[in-house]
């Protein structure tokens, strides 16, 4: 009986890792400036959107995870076999596209953290991007993986602060709860930005190489069920309070836009002299452990996809499509950060919203191959579970074809008109909203350069 | 020449028509019957009306890029073969084996030749590609004319392998035989790569391949695959197949397999086992995997404290299959306890009747089956060993620990 226990408990502690890892680098730069940003321009607001993201989130880690426990197949791999070539090289442009902003994104983050402390992204940049290329090209990332992991819990700050900074927590349970939709440039594009940070299109890909790399099988996979929805659990509940305590530090004094770490930093104010440090540490870990991941990854799904030779046990030219597209996404990302006056919060938010516009794309394969019997068998979706994936997708193309309209509109408008709005500082057009309900200011803005200025 | 080759994106598409020169409709898919002949196009399927038609390659009199011309025109609807492996559905952005790069690839396209021949134009299968090349024309097909991409793809380097050294996958063992799906490519190989290609693929087809392949090249392959994924395979397998596999592999190595095993699966194994193998590795497994009776192989080769070189010599003719890796002979007394170890290569420069004794290494090293496996790897640094004997508490030799297992060990941290 106790053998019999004993057993369960290894199982699970072998299952231990995709679901959780994921969970964690799911709150990565862009994951804790979106949410920053969010509480800090539009307070409690936001929150209810956490729920049905959990929701969303459990759903589509599920479907991942069920998909490569039972094929032993990528996500990629299955793309490829089930829609072919041509499909298959469209989705992958697009999700290199997607992910090489992201990992512009990382950079800006490790830059950004640093820059708190006055060093200079010239210097920084360059040395992590060196470091990441080294940690993975020659396989010890493995090794270093715990470190990170470990550094995760530094996000146990935002909870405590959470609490210290004493929020309104009558409004925030409301908010919780209560839907708000507005038809407002900055709001769609932050309420597309969560979703795109929280359900990131390449952790689909990477949960799901994840799972089938540690050999977990349809058998053992009610225990990896657990952990995805507990993992999933977890990066809400961190960024709830990520979002509580940005509203209570910073929107309860007057909304406003996150321009740099400093500011993002405030929600951590409770820790005094340390909140500096606390922030930058926790921004760097999660930008750093993500800049390494986050390309691998891209690698690896798009070399399985369209058939190259991928792996970090293989040499050079042995895999050199592999190795060549790592590079290029490293030094480019972190190129592009050096580039001079480089928005780098800016860029770190529109990146997170370049995801929640490919997620619904992505999310329609993976329906599609999860209801295939042939490859799922006895394992394919309830109807519960299409109608809350089909129903996210409508959502979602929703969401993006307003973002567009009002882009567009924008565009078409006056030239004159969008520059005055332009040069009209941010603060000045929120002044009117005290209650923290009118949100409709800043129609007239443009583009969505409005999200961080 | 060029004009003989045909791709399978070029191939799908072509019109195909009738007797009078008449469109029938478009190739949707070609398939071979591997049975009767293994790489002859034996059927095209023809799409474009309400049902699909099948084309049988006597039927055709000429192919080229202009369109198929038929020379019979009795067609019949297509319905699903089981005997037929369809280049569309079963091969094209599927994974098969590279026999000859020792690796599992993917198929973007397959390179025909047409053959002419007196009676109409067949179709062979040579090459399956691979490469940049072979993407470029999935990409462009349908888009740009065909001879236009031939000309433009000139400039990419193509990248395909021979059709005869491929081997399909295929999960469902009626299937396998039906399409005659053999694993005389994959038994050829090195074990070790072929533990590597395992490793890539998905567990149906692991299991596929065990369930079929020989239980000798299984067992060899088996030993070098990652832990976790053998103890998936010999879960996934029948007990009897997994019980013919684990007996064939070196006892020590059946132990640490079954180790990993969930514990009525294990003893599901041993029991379908023969009682030779059974019993020890059955010993084996009472050892904690990290002390030297876990680590330490029971295949060694222990001779009387008398013996001389001849008589080693003729001992050695009896253990032939285990001199790839033999370095050290063992002498014991009457009561099996341990005297000595001789290094196999200083009896070659020794007289036959020279006594083993005189040539054995000193000082005597040996391990008690209890030792930790950190000590163990220190002993075999400092002594530059090969070869370690470990003997129980009474001095019996039980095992030897070879080097090769020592750096696995170190490879693991």
């Amino acid at each position: 009986m106790l053998k019999r226990f004993r057993y369960q408990i290894a199982i699970f502690l072998s299952v231990v890792g995709p679901g959780l890892i994921t969970a964690n680098v799911d709150n990565d730069s862009g994951g804790i400036l979106t949410y920053s940003q969010a509480g800090a321009k539009y307070g409690y607001l936001p929150l209810w959107t956490l729920i049905p993201i959990t929701l969303l989130l459990i759903v589509t880690q599920e479907m991942c995870s069920r998909m490569g426990a039972v094929t032993g197949k990528g996500l990629s791999d299955l793309i490829r076999e089930e829609f072919g070539m041509r499909t298959t090289f469209f989705l992958m442009i697009a999700l290199v596209l997607t992910n090489f902003t992201n990992v512009i994104a990382e950079f800006a983050g490790i830059a950004s953290s640093l820059e708190v402390f006055n060093i200079s992204r010239y210097i920084t940049v360059p040395i992590c991007a060196a470091a990441v290329w080294l940690l993975v090209v020659r396989g010890s990332y493995r090794s270093v993986e715990k470190v990170f992991l470990a550094a995760c819990t530094l996000y146990v700050t935002y909870i405590v602060s959470g609490f210290l900074l004493k929020p309104d927590w009558k409004e925030a349970a409301i908010y919780s709860v209560r839907p708000i939709l507005m038809f407002d440039e900055g709001y769609i594009t932050m309420l597309i930005a969560m979703v795109g940070t929280s359900i990131a299109p390449w952790m689909q890909f990477y949960l799901q190489s994840a799972i089938v790399e540690k050999g977990i099988t349809a058998k053992d996979y009610v225990q990896s069920r657990i952990e995805v929805i507990v993992g999933c659990i977890l990066t809400d509940v961190v960024a709830f309070f990520i979002i509580v305590s940005c509203a209570a530090a910073i929107w309860a004094h007057g909304p406003k836009d996150i321009e740099t770490a400093k500011d993002a930093a405030l929600a951590l104010k409770p820790f005094g002299k340390y909140a500096y440090v606390l922030f930058s540490a926790g921004l760097f870990n999660a930008s750093f452990f993500a800049a390494c991941i986050l390309p691998l990854s891209t690698v690896y799904t798009v070399c399985e996809g369209l058939g190259f030779e991928s792996g970090v046990d293989k040499r050079f030219h042995e895999a050199p499509e592999f190795y060549w597209l790592f590079t290029l996404l490293v030094v480019l990302g972190a190129g592009v950060i050096l580039w001079p006056n480089f928005p780098l919060i800016k860029m770190i938010l529109w990146s997170q919203v370049l995801n929640g516009v490919l997620l619904p794309v992505i999310l329609i394969y993976m329906v599609m191959l999860i209801n295939r019997k042939s490859l799922m068998k006895e394992w394919t979706n309830s109807h519960a579970y299409n109608a809350v994936a089909w129903i996210s997708v409508v959502i979602m193309i929703g969401l993006t074809l307003a973002l567009a309209s009002i882009t567009v509109k924008q565009l078409t408008q006056p030239a004159g008109a969008s520059l005055e709005n332009d040069s009209k500082p941010v603060a000045q057009m929120k002044s009117d909203d005290s209650g923290g309900h009118s949100f409709k200011s800043n129609l007239g803005e443009s583009g969505g350069a409005h999200l961080v200025r | 020449m060029a004009d003989e080759l045909l791709f399978l994106t070029e191939l799908l598409g072509l019109k195909v028509y009738d007797l009078k020169g008449r469109r029938l409709g478009f190739v949707k898919d070609a398939a071979i019957v591997p049975l009767i002949h293994p790489s002859r196009v034996d059927r095209y399927l023809l799409g474009g009306g309400w049902a699909w038609l099948t084309v049988r390659h006597d039927q055709v009199r000429s192919i080229s890029l202009d369109g198929i011309q038929l020379k019979d025109e009795l067609l019949t609807p297509y319905h699903s073969d089981e005997y037929m492996l369809r280049m569309v559905r079963d091969l094209l952005d599927q994974q098969i084996i590279d026999g000859k790069g020792r690796k599992v690839v993917r198929v973007t396209d397959v390179t025909f030749t047409i053959q002419h021949a007196e009676d109409g134009d067949l179709l062979h299968i040579d090459d399956v590609d691979i490469g940049l090349r072979s993407m470029f024309r999935r990409l462009a097909q349908g888009v740009l004319p065909r001879r236009l991409v031939r000309r433009l793809q000139v400039v990419i380097p193509p990248h395909s392998l021979r059709w005869e050294h491929c081997s399909i996958l295929e999960a469902d063992p009626q299937r396998r035989l039906r399409l005659n799906v053999s694993n005389e490519i994959l038994e050829r190989m090195h074990p070790a790569d072929l533990a590597d290609i395992v490793e890539d693929l998905s567990p149906d087809d692991r299991e596929a391949i065990f369930e079929t392949i020989d239980s000798e090249v299984a067992a060899e392959a088996l030993s070098e695959v990652d832990p976790e994924i053998q103890a998936s395979i010999l879960e996934s397998l029948e007990t009897e197949k997994a019980a013919d596999i684990v007996e064939e592999m070196a006892p020590h190595e059946a132990a640490d397999a079954l180790a990993e095993l969930e514990e009525q699966t294990s003893e599901d194994i041993l029991e379908e086992m023969e009682p030779e193998p059974k019993t020890e590795v059955e010993e084996l497994l009472e050892f904690a995997e990290n002390s030297a009776g876990g680590l330490m192989n029971t295949e060694y080769v222990a001779l009387p404290e008398s013996a001389t070189v001849g008589e080693a010599m003729e001992a050695l003719k009896v253990h032939e299959e285990m001199l790839g890796t033999l370095n050290t002979l063992f002498l014991v007394d009457p009561d099996g306890r341990l005297t000595a170890a001789v290094p196999l290569a200083k009896l070659f420069i020794a007289a036959g009747a020279t006594p083993l004794k005189e040539l054995a290494s000193e000082p005597l090293l040996q391990v008690d089956v209890e030792e930790k496996e950190d000590r163990i790897t220190e002993i075999f640094d400092k002594y530059n060993l090969l070869a370690l004997p470990v003997v129980d508490e009474t001095g019996k030799l039980a095992g030897a620990i070879t080097a090769d297992e020592v750096i696995s060990l170190l490879r693991q941290k």
